[in-house]
């Protein structure tokens, strides 16, 4: 049935700058800080403040128009959207509707289903709100600050996406190409990348569409895949039965993959948007452009083939270290520190890779050192630990970025490499297993490899197999 | 006499060369205030004892040489709009009633790094609403020269206390005439400057676009010398402008030779009053004895810009005084169910009916359906009354009209129709809407007992070529000094 319907996807992406200050003054940026300490006068709205610009927060904006294909504009301009919420200092928040600084993008996405452009509409600079926090015992709500005015980009897409692949695709490559900028960390998890998708369905062949719903509270890639295909769902179930879409905001429940009305249309506010007379319009010359332009890092094609040629690795492995530019830093900086390329990078796409997913993590998650990584790595090759044990270690490197050597100097997981330590281990277990000696030397290998099990559980996995192998051979000759 | 009848530079002058203490000017001051404002009622807050531990330390650095600009240890009281460390700042409303800014307003700063002494806070409309000073939440301010008289606003206090010899400046606010309607019913001299030259920052803000800090004296001179004081660039105001013409003192000379001096001949039509139209042509008669060429012209649009100021100001005003809302300072209700109730009676006893009447007109103005009948055509009407200002600006140097089409009319007998006391502004607001400089000189007395004043336009940044002109004329009309 849902096969003669057309899924119609627009997103809308708020992504916080990575400057030091705030859009409109000089207080810290800085996550995580104690409830309002990153705070001034003007973004707690006090009476006397007026707001300057902050040129770094145009640098990022117009960095990422260009590398999105946008036109920059030469003026643009502030305005206010007024509206009353406590997290809203002012009472008003300074946005670009009129006149964003970017214009008519396009990001090339490759779905299974080809490469398709999706539009993008406009990039608009403006200032973060504050963060409530409710506190249902107390039956209190308090403000904190250190998030108002910190600058964002709303990057807004034409609805140009038609599935749950290709909407995660277009958000993939935008988010990859902001990080390569160092314009943001665009970490879903924590806010500084923020989602909202807007999806209708219609008739296959329609040429026009639907009414459609807004998706918020999107926190993850996985989490926008789920809410486009429910919604998807829900909304042809709808017109199945012969109802009616509603517009209106919904709020995604992650863990059901299920969403709820946050706001009908009807609720939706009249912002009153006006020019802000506190702000002068934004004047972006041709040389301020030619400027930003030649500071444009390398991006993920290039880097892939600069980490062929300079480091040797497979092209395939630099492809998968590339798709994150945090996992392609970290790549180079354990290279520098002397470890063997296509080590580190064999560690990255397995156990890395393995312990992100398995721990829902994004590669921007990752905490622990290059030097860490470097160590360990080096403590393989020289064996002082096998590679089990490497795994174990690595695990605890991942999740706290503890110092290897430490770690297996404590734990006791230094490999038994002593040839006379372990021959007399072996002779044990030869002795203990007589059958399994009858067997291997009546022909059955099956039976080496129990008798290197029980060697490697009698040394608690510390032994290095391929002395094991050796050992056990040569005594049972 | 008071020390207090001398003009700011003159006891500047008298307190550097030892002549008399700062102290002793200050005590004056405070002495002016306890006598005569509990009738006139021009102050919200006086500080007697941070003023004179002021006075002690601009004596100690005049003395010491650290201290040797013109205001030095001389007394001012400053709007109470405008930010003042450690004093409490109202805006003449209960919404602000206990406020007390951490940091002073730029132009307050610049004045006491002068070596300035702040007085106190004067009384003015409700967020610089209104034209007639009286809807403070601190009660009416009445006019020094006859006390049953309004004394115009919104800077109704800071003329009235200069206007009776309390204090020799202060500083106003002008939004749509807030400065210059005021001088003239109280007969003192105020400048509003181009929009940009002085900082807003610390400003409480009502119409953003429109308004300027501006100097009230009772003279030019001390005027321009005020204003030289606060006039700098500030990078907090981001519509604050680099100017290097801002030597306005050296402006002050009798000279108006060649000048050309153009008159609206339609400002002078149906509604101005006789006096006042007369008065007008009286000082432009003046100043061709002294060597100007003054001409009639049309200048055009006046009907229209009362209109536009009134979308555009309470549309700014609107959005300005929303972050007055409970939650971080100022007044909160006592008792509420939920945030929403708490916004609501917050705001509907914190504000006073004029606010109140003028965010809903900005809410109407800017609401879906109506921005572009209302917010969007005043926009182009604005840039319409720049245009012909442009135009006249290229035939002459100074534009000089009536600053209100009454003088202060008596407290019973204001009207309650809100257009006509709306029209009140229409010669002042123009400026504002174009951003251009102005000035509010007195000029004589009208037959019913107020003082008249006239106004004088000037092209952007041409303060100094305002400054000559105004100058000349008070040169040429006898006055000087204070009462």
């Amino acid at each position: 049935m849902g096969d003669s319907y057309e899924t119609v996807i627009g997103v809308e992406v708020h992504v916080e700058l990575a400057t030091k200050t705030k859009i409109f003054y000089g207080c810290s940026t800085a996550f995580g800080a104690a409830p309002n300490t990153n705070i001034c006068p003007v973004c707690t709205g006090q009476p006397r403040a007026l707001q300057v610009l902050n040129k770094k927060a145009v640098e990022y904006a117009v960095a990422v128009g260009l590398a999105v294909g946008c036109k920059i504009n030469r003026r643009s301009a502030f305005d206010r959207k007024n509206y009353f919420y406590p997290d809203n200092p002012r009472n008003y928040q300074i946005t670009q509707l009129y006149e964003p600084v970017c214009r008519d993008g396009a990001l090339a996405v490759q779905t299974e289903g080809g490469k398709k452009q999706v539009r993008i509409r406009e990039i608009h600079l403006e200032e973060d709100a504050g963060k409530l926090v409710h506190d249902d015992r107390a039956k209190l709500s308090v403000v904190d600050f250190n998030r108002s005015g910190v600058p964002l980009i709303e990057i807004v897409s034409e609805p140009d996406m038609r599935s749950a692949e290709e909407t995660v695709a277009f958000l993939g490559l935008l988010r990859q190409t902001i990080q390569y900028l160092g314009a943001s960390d665009c970490r879903l998890n924590e806010g500084s990348m923020r989602v909202d998708v807007n999806l209708s369905v219609r008739r296959a062949g329609a040429d026009t569409f639907g009414t459609r719903t807004e998706m918020k509270n999107l926190n993850s890639f996985r989490a926008v895949a789920r809410a486009v295909e429910s919604e998807r769902e829900r909304q042809i179930g709808l017109l199945e039965a012969g109802k009616c879409v509603v517009q209106e905001t919904r709020r995604g429940d992650d863990a059901g993959g299920r969403s709820f009305v946050m706001r009908a249309k009807e609720d939706a506010g009249d912002y009153r948007y006006f020019p802000e007379p506190d702000l002068v319009d934004l004047i972006i010359s041709d040389d301020w452009i030619r400027e930003i332009g030649k500071k444009q890092p390398e991006f993920r094609t290039e880097r892939a083939k600069r980490l062929v040629k300079e480091y040797g690795i497979p092209e395939y492995d630099a492809e998968i270290i590339t798709d994150s530019r945090h996992m392609a830093d970290l790549f180079e900086a354990v290279c520098a520190l002397g470890s063997p390329p296509k080590k580190v990078s064999n560690w990255l796409m397995g156990e890395t890779m393995r312990l992100l997913k398995e721990r829902g993590m994004e590669p921007e998650d990752i905490r622990f050192s290059p030097e860490h990584l470097s160590a360990l790595i080096a403590m393989a090759e020289r064996g002082e630990i096998n590679g089990g044990v490497a795994k174990t270690v690595f695990a605890a490197v991942f999740d706290g970025d503890v110092d290897p050597a430490a770690y297996v100097a404590g734990k006791g997981l230094a490999s038994v490499s002593d040839e006379d330590a372990l021959s007399a281990v072996i002779r044990q277990v030869l002795a203990d297993n007589p059958q399994s000696v009858k067997d291997y030397l009546g022909g059955k290998e099956r039976a080496l490899g129990f008798l290197v099990g029980q060697t490697m559980k009698a040394t608690k996995g510390r032994a290095d197999p391929a002395l094991v192998n050796a050992l056990l051979l040569s005594l049972m000759k | 006499m008071s020390l207090m009848q001398h003009t700011a530079l003159e006891l500047g002058r008298m307190i550097r060369s030892g002549e008399i203490r700062a102290v002793s000017a200050v005590r004056a001051a405070l002495d002016a205030v306890e006598k005569k404002d509990p009738e006139l009622n021009s102050f919200i807050t006086v500080d007697g004892e941070r003023a004179l531990s002021q006075a002690e330390q601009a004596e100690k650095k005049i003395r010491s040489g650290e201290l040797t600009g013109p205001l030095s240890g001389v007394p001012m009281a400053v709007k109470d709009n405008l930010c003042t460390e450690g004093l409490e700042t109202t805006c003449g409303s209960a919404m602000l009633r206990g406020y007390v800014p951490a940091y002073s307003a730029t132009a307050v700063r610049l004045l006491m790094e002068a070596g300035a002494v702040l007085i106190g806070k004067t009384n003015m409309d409700e967020f610089g609403m209104g034209n007639t000073s009286g809807t403070s939440a601190c009660g009416a301010v009445r006019n020094p020269r006859n006390t049953c008289h309004v004394p115009g606003g919104s800077s109704g206090g800071s003329c009235a206390a200069v206007a009776a010899g309390l204090v020799p400046y202060a500083l106003g606010t002008d939004t749509g005439g807030s400065i210059r309607q005021p001088c003239s019913f109280c007969g003192v001299a105020g400048i509003k400057p181009t929009y940009g030259t002085v900082s807003r920052y610390g400003l409480i803000a009502y119409g953003s676009s429109l308004e300027q800090i501006g100097p009230i004296a009772g003279n030019i001179s001390d005027c321009a010398a005020v204003l030289e004081t606060i006039a700098a660039h500030d990078p907090l105001d981001s519509t604050s402008v680099r100017r290097r013409d801002t030597h306005f003192t050296e402006a002050l000379f009798d000279d108006v030779r060649g000048m050309k001096i153009g008159i609206p001949k339609d400002w002078l039509g149906e509604g101005l009053d006789r006096e006042v139209r007369a008065a007008v042509l009286d000082a432009g008669a003046r100043l061709t004895e002294r060597g100007a060429v003054v001409r009639e012209f049309d200048l055009g649009l006046l009907d229209y810009a009362a209109a536009a100021y009134y979308v555009i100001a309470c549309a700014e005003a609107g959005s300005n005084l929303s972050r007055f809302d409970g939650v971080r300072y100022g007044m909160r209700a006592k008792d509420y169910r939920g945030i929403d109730d708490m916004y609501r009676r917050s705001r509907t006893e914190g504000f006073g009916a004029e606010v109140k009447r003028r965010i809903m007109l900005g809410s109407f103005v800017l609401s879906a359906g109506y921005y572009d009948a209302y917010y969007r055509k005043a926009q182009q009407v604005r840039r319409l009354i720049k245009n012909s200002f442009d135009e006249a600006f290229a035939r002459y140097d100074v534009i000089l009209g009536p600053v209100a089409p009454t003088v202060a009319p008596k407290m019973t007998e204001q009207t309650d129709d809100r257009v006509q006391k709306y029209l009140g502004d229409i010669y002042t607001v123009s400026a504002n809407l174009a951003g251009i400089p102005g000035i509010s000189l007195p000029v004589g007395v009208h037959s019913s007992g107020p003082p008249i004043g006239v106004q004088l336009l000037g092209n952007c940044f041409e303060e100094r070529t305002l400054i000559r002109a105004a100058y000349s004329l008070e040169q040429a009309c006898g006055r000087r000094g204070n009462g």
